[in-house]
């Protein structure tokens, strides 16, 4: 990867958007001053795309309502104006079918973004994703990488139930081919997105419908964020919570909680589920000797027992507790809000993990 | 409309034995054909025939003598589908794919039969280092997009390679191959409609073969002729045709390739039939020994030939020295590929992403 290393941090959003005077949506933000843009994951996102579509012409968006309806969640807000039909194309609802034109026109030349609506969605094209998408480089000894960037929002929304409040991460990452990607905030969304374009493997960037409200100051420079990495969400040395998108801000709710109560925790985001940076992680539990993992996949095969089983495996002398996992509960989303709640990997959960692991 | 019966999965009419879509067959005057392609050309295309059909049987009796493994689905009988499509189109510019029956479309495309026989020895000089198989021939230099082995997953990727087409403007077309059995998947549907809609430089072959694995086309497919009846469904020109014969093959592919290049996506039907099973490991016992005779009675390639013969185009000395000189080409192919070495342990984790991913 080529991380043109930011020129500044992203910082906290020092005031809010104000809807009414100020466009919530597209790629254009709000200038703040001193290099800095005042923007939600939603603008960042869209950003990215602009700034990637003008500079290569090779990129295209496609997807369920994603030009004139500027998106189901708005991420595409004012690309089709910008750009038009032919670079920014509504798709009839046919993920298996645009999934696999996407992988065809990745093979042909072409470096496609489609947008699932959500990642719910994705099923119907699960067969384009794994056979096509990700065997195809290796199938053909290298002959054909397919660049391509499928995406959309991903978890749990608001009270949407069972069938549309799944979290892929660990689903998708299981299959090598894939690169899977997971910011938790704007800085991070625009900078992954920007390099996930500018790189020949097929990527599940998958963002959080919860999130795209949420506002930064992000620089005005271009910058990119390099996959692979991630990084220290908050510093602290009594146990480690790697927290994935949404639950970066659960853990980040948890450890201020926690804190009252004398535990430093040190959360690491690692923004990129495949490949992980496990040595991030690793150095973090040497540090701390203690690990609790937040996600919104299921406890079976998720995120965190990938996380626990690679742990043991480099830092087994380190452990003073064994591996906590927080993830969502072994059930469908139910409906009901109480039951919703206690379903997700929320702050109450997360503290609990911690003080176990802390033999509190 | 097809008779209703009683119980789902029961036949609604056979198909089998017949020709059926009689009624919509696009008819050509062999002798006007002949003439329009010419005696060089027709020459050029009864090699390529021998070239797929020597291919396939060497490959057949190597899998027999376990130099072969896994699936290996023969495309004989079929020969006069491929090799007339091929023949109006440039690749490089224009894209193919099709499904894991594959073996003529890489060598139309212009492989050399030595890298694809070494890809079904597992051999590191195969056309895709061993790592695809009998299954998933490719070659980037062509624009032959594979190779692919879940029934109906190319039909998008051809849709695909027709909107790159499109969306560059270099006059390229997509010809997408693909069974009858694979009609009834959403991806065929998905993709006529996406086809249709963006008037996408896009031509889909189906190669009626009667069977998709032991189930006859008329206890899957709910119409007689697919291409006639779908293809109105999604704004797409239709062809039926007669698959076996090379001059309606050629004539249809010219036609259809026409309509595609302005933009006019086509849906096809051959009625054609496979003489083996459905890969090596299939006895075929779904099907009468009648009817494999009365198909293999129109084999393609000896009509050719015969008819090479009868215009004086070729003798019949220099019939079967073409002949052997293409078997010598495959003999040369197996001892290449007999001699190449394995893939070395290194390859297991090579590829599994781009090796140059910045680009
Ligand atoms: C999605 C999927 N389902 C089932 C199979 C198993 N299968 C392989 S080939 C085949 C028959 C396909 O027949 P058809 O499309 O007519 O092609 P043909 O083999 O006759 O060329 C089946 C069922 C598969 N490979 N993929
Ligand atoms: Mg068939």
């Amino acid at each position: 990867m080529m991380p043109a290393a930011a020129t500044l941090p992203p910082r906290a959003a020092s005031r809010s958007l104000n809807a009414k005077v100020e466009p919530i949506n597209g790629f254009k933000t709000v200038p703040v001053g001193d290099g800095y843009q005042l923007a939600s994951t939603r603008m960042a996102l869209c950003q990215a795309l602009y700034e990637e579509m003008k500079r290569d012409e090779r990129v295209f968006v496609m997807g369920e309502e994603v030009a004139e309806y500027n998106g189901a969640y708005k991420v595409t807000k004012g690309l089709l104006e910008e750009f038009g039909a032919k670079r920014v194309i509504d798709t009839p609802i046919t993920e298996s079918g645009f999934a696999g034109l996407a992988v065809g026109a990745a093979m042909t030349g072409l470096r496609p973004v489609i947008e699932f609506m959500s990642w719910n969605f994705s099923f119907p094209a699960f067969d384009q994703i794994i056979s096509n998408a990700s065997k195809m480089c290796y199938m053909t000894g290298g002959m054909f990488p397919i660049p391509l960037v499928m995406r959309g929002p991903n978890g749990a929304g608001p009270r949407v139930s069972s069938q549309h409040s799944h979290a892929v991460e660990a689903l998708y990452a299981h299959f090598p081919g894939l690169i899977v990607i997971s910011p938790s905030n704007p800085y991070d969304a625009k900078g992954l997105l920007k390099s996930a374009l500018r790189q020949s493997n097929p990527v599940c960037f998958l963002e959080n419908e919860m999130l795209y409200n949420f506002e930064q100051e992000i620089p005005t420079a271009e910058y990119l964020v390099e996959i692979g990495k991630g990084h220290i969400a908050r510093a602290g040395k009594d146990c480690t919570i790697v927290a994935i998108s949404r639950c970066v801000h659960w853990a980040m709710e948890a450890a201020t909680e926690l804190a009252g109560l004398g535990i430093e925790c040190e959360i690491v985001d690692p923004r990129t589920i495949k490949p992980l940076d496990i040595e991030l992680i690793a150095t973090s539990v040497r540090k701390t000797s203690r690990l609790v993992v937040v996600e919104e996949c299921y406890q079976t095969g998720g995120v965190g027992a990938e996380i626990a089983a690679q742990i043991q495996e480099r830092c087994f002398d380190d452990l003073d507790a064994p591996v906590g996992r927080v993830t969502t509960t072994e059930n469908p989303m139910p409906y009901a809000a109480n039951l919703e709640h206690e379903t997700l990997p929320k702050p109450h959960r997360i503290v609990a993990a911690v003080k176990k692991a802390c033999y509190l | 409309m097809p008779t209703t019966t009683d119980t789902i999965g029961a036949a609604t009419g056979s198909t089998a034995g017949t020709r059926a879509g009689d009624d919509v067959l696009y008819r050509v005057d062999a002798k006007k054909v002949r003439a329009e392609i010419g005696k060089d050309r027709l020459i050029a295309m009864f090699k390529k025939m021998l070239l797929i059909r020597h291919f396939e049987e060497r490959a057949d009796q190597n899998y027999k003598a376990k130099k072969i493994a896994g699936f290996l689905h023969l495309y004989i009988g079929q020969e006069a589908v491929a090799t007339a499509f091929y023949d109006h189109l440039s690749p490089g510019r224009d894209y193919t794919v099709t499904s894991y029956r594959c073996h003529a479309q890489a060598l139309l495309s212009g492989l050399d039969p030595k890298e694809l026989m070494a890809e079904l020895f597992g051999k590191v000089t195969g056309n895709v280092r061993g790592k695809g198989g009998s299954m998933h021939f490719f070659s980037k230099e062509k624009g032959m997009l594979g190779g692919h082995g879940i029934v109906g997953g190319q039909i998008p990727v051809g849709t695909g390679a027709a909107f790159t087409a499109k969306y560059l403007g270099t006059g390229g077309v997509s010809v997408t191959f693909l069974g009858d059995g694979a009609s009834p998947q959403g991806t065929f549907h998905e993709s006529l409609n996406m086809a249709g809609l963006w008037r996408l430089p896009a031509i889909y072959l189906i190669e009626n073969n009667l069977y998709g694995m032991g189930t006859a086309c008329s206890r899957a497919v709910a119409v007689k002729n697919i291409a006639a009846a779908k293809a109105p469904g999604y704004n797409l020109a239709s062809f039926t045709y007669d698959g076996l014969d090379l001059y309606a093959s050629w004539k249809v592919a010219q036609e259809a390739i026409a309509l595609a290049r302005r933009n006019e996506p086509v849906l096809i039907e051959a009625k054609t039939y496979r003489y083996r099973g459905h890969s090596v490991s299939d006895p075929a016992l779904y099907r009468s020994k009648e009817e494999l005779a009365q198909y293999q009675a129109l084999d393609p390639i000896e009509r050719i030939k015969a008819d090479l013969i009868a215009e004086k185009w070729l003798s019949a000395d220099e019939a079967e020295r073409i002949n052997e000189e293409t078997l010598e080409r495959i003999q040369a192919a197996v001892a290449f590929s007999d001699e190449s070495p394995e893939p070395p342990l290194s390859e297991l984790s090579r590829h599994v992403f781009a090796e140059e991913p910045n680009r």
